[in-house]
């Protein structure tokens, strides 16, 4: 949603309030989406208030590791789980047409647009910057995706400031986090006893806030919100981004490259489960028995060979130039692309890498000379 | 047009992916006015009447004297010859006794030895001739063995993506594993067709079928190490239905 910035201060809701807003947000039609405990991760479903939300559980994380338990009572202590927004906004399978009838006969039928109204809660900071990478991406370039874009365009954010990260978190270092600073319509930050200090960031989020039952924010709220968030800074690991992007070009050859790729599965878990991996490939699907056939948008991913099969066969054909690819695009060549960085710290490609290759490692590792 | 002579042949395994193939009733109905299917013993009664083959599915490996003659015959009658299954394509589960001392093992099975005629191994039919392709699984997946006759019928190459299982879990949503259970699971070097079945249903991947593309075994055997499986556990996991494709062999080989 879009709209002036808000100018009304800081208010403090609590469970009750969080229940009212989200069953309004559901009354104007909108998907509520929320964080959700299933298979030992946290995920994003349908919720319809605090008792859907994973209340005291928090997040151990590590390379190749992740575990819930329980600790403290906070609706929103556990970060991030395995996968982000990316799933509802730029699925992993997106029809983009089909076709009808034969010969002179064929018709081209465009996937429809999906103009469902929806609502994501509990947005986190990295994640709203992985949005913006998205939006950059997939809406204002040369070629501009029109079901993303109206997936975005129809989505009102309700962003959760972190009071805890995980250890794989490295937004601090990125820019990105862990308070939000844009792109939000309402931004909450949790407080002691289950009560949150809520700010508009939009008209549409400011006129949902002014309905809700709250309290103007006292100045001691405020302070407990703001050393919450800096008690989530100061948790996370720290990545050097000073002069990285030329340093990953001009060091191609560097004896790391070799190395990670002993490591590396090739796997493509690290691609699918970043929130800015924004690539493609297209599957064409045709009927058994008559001429139908329809193209289908899939994930892509740089770590299979398909991705860089040209004719005579793959140009990448290791994981030593794949993980060279990956990192090299995130950290490096996506500012030329688009002017920032295509990581956003959020760390899921540390977690759910397999074997636990550490993309804050392999870049200090490339900084010295060693292999 | 003349319709393309279908034949279906097995060799030594459980018949399970000839299965597969019956079970896709419905969708080949809609391809029986389009191919001839003139031989395939376990749908029909028909023989095979020693002719020539526009497409030959066979399904299973090569472990008797008879059979090793036997896929000679077929190569020369067809034109397209596909592999269906871990048994053809990589050998079986039987490919266990490749290796082992089989003299030992037909005397503690039949009570009449003398009357068994086997070979010392379990092969994958491209060991004897020339594959035009080979379908994966045990069993094959049905969309995958649709999307070949789709795309055999039509002329095109099948798409039946060689990346991993991981690839499709993350697909499909599921919660990982290895990582948010410690579970152990083939899936990063396992070649995609399941859609990541076991992982979908809280177990980790089996590797029915078999090497990826650029599979790293070693990588991941180090870290089923670390999570905590000794080694007679990480030999088992790459001795199965793939035992005998080159990367699980060497990898099992590896934790002897
Ligand atoms: S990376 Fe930052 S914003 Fe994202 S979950 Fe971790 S602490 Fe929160
Ligand atoms: S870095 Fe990790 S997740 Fe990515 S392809 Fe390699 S092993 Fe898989
Ligand atoms: S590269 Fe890794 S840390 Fe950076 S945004 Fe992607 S998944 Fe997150
Ligand atoms: S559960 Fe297995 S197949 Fe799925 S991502 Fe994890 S390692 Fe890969």
């Amino acid at each position: 949603m879009s709209g002036a910035a808000a100018k009304a201060g800081p208010v403090v809701i609590d469970a009750g309030g969080f229940d009212a807003l989200i069953a309004a947000l559901a009354a104007e039609g909108r998907e509520v989406l929320g964080p959700v405990k299933r298979d030992g991760a946290i995920v994003y479903d349908a919720i319809s208030g605090q008792g859907d939300l994973p209340k005291g559980w928090v997040d151990e994380q590590s390379g190749g590791h992740y575990r819930l338990s329980r600790e403290g009572e906070a609706y929103f202590g556990a970060t991030l789980g395995p996968q982000g927004w990316k799933r509802v906004l730029h699925p992993p399978q997106q029809r983009l047409w089909r076709t009808e009838g034969t010969g002179e006969n064929t018709g081209i039928i465009a996937e429809p647009l999906d103009t469902a109204k929806r609502a994501f809660i509990g947005v986190r900071a990295c994640d709203l910057a992985a949005i913006a990478v998205q939006d950059k991406v997939l809406t204002e370039g040369l070629y501009k995706d029109p079901h993303y874009a109206a997936r975005r365009e129809n989505l009102f954010i309700v962003a959760v400031n972190c009071t805890r990260s995980a250890a794989t978190c490295f937004c601090t270092s990125m820019g990105t986090g862990p308070k939000a600073d844009k792109g939000y319509d309402i931004a909450l930050t949790e407080l002691e006893g289950g009560r949150f200090l809520a700010e508009a960031g939009s008209a549409a989020g400011e006129a949902r806030l002014a309905a809700l039952p709250s309290a103007p924010a006292t100045d001691a709220q405020a302070r407990e919100a703001e050393a919450g968030i800096a008690q989530a800074a100061a948790q996370q690991r720290r990545i050097d981004t000073d002069g990285l992007p030329e340093l990953l070009k001009e060091r191609p050859d560097h004896p790391r490259w070799s190395e990670v790729a002993q490591r590396c599965l090739n796997c493509a878990n690290c691609t699918l489960v970043c929130p800015t991996c924004f690539c493609t490939t297209t599957d064409e699907v045709t009927a058994l028995d008559g001429p139908e056939t329809e193209r289908v948008n899939r994930w892509g991913s740089c770590f299979t060979m398909d991705f860089s099969h040209v004719h005579g066969g793959a140009v990448r054909k290791g994981a030593k130039s794949r993980y060279r690819q990956w990192m090299t695009h995130k950290l490096g060549t996506w500012v030329d692309q688009f002017g920032e960085m295509g990581c956003v710290g959020c760390g899921r490609c540390i977690s759910w890498c397999p074997v636990g290759i550490d993309i804050t490692e392999e870049a200090a590792a490339l900084r010295g000379s060693g292999g | 047009m003349r319709k393309p002579r279908l034949g279906v042949w097995k060799f030594s395994s459980c018949d399970g992916c000839q299965l597969s193939l019956l079970d896709c009733e419905d969708e080949l109905l809609a391809v029986a006015g389009a191919i001839d299917i003139a031989y395939f013993p376990e749908a029909t009664r028909k023989d095979d009447d020693g002719g020539r083959y526009d497409i030959a599915f066979v399904e299973g490996s090569v472990t008797t004297p008879h059979e090793a003659e036997l896929i000679r015959d077929v190569r020369q009658r067809a034109d397209t010859l596909i592999t269906l299954g871990a048994c053809a394509t990589s050998g079986g589960i039987q490919a266990l006794k490749n290796g082992a001392d089989v003299t030992d093992f037909i005397a503690a099975v039949y009570a009449h030895p003398d009357f068994i005629d086997t070979l010392d191994t379990a092969t994958p039919i491209s060991d004897h001739v020339k594959v035009d392709f080979e379908l994966r699984g045990c069993p094959i997946s049905k969309p995958h063995l649709i999307e070949l006759v789709a795309a055999t019928l039509a002329g095109r190459a099948p798409q039946t993506p060689a990346h991993s299982v991981c690839y499709e879990c993350k697909l499909a949503g599921h919660v990982c594993v290895m990582v948010a259970e410690g579970k152990p699971c083939l899936g990063p070097v396992t070649h995609a067709g399941c859609g990541a079945l076991c992982p979908g249903y809280a177990r980790g991947c089996y590797g029915c079928f078999g090497p990826k593309e650029t599979p790293n075994t070693a990588a991941l055997a180090a870290r089923l190490a670390g999570n905590g499986a000794d080694k007679r556990q990480i030999h088992r996991l790459f001795s199965t239905f793939n035992t005998n494709a080159p990367e699980f062999r060497e990898e099992a080989k590896a934790h002897e």
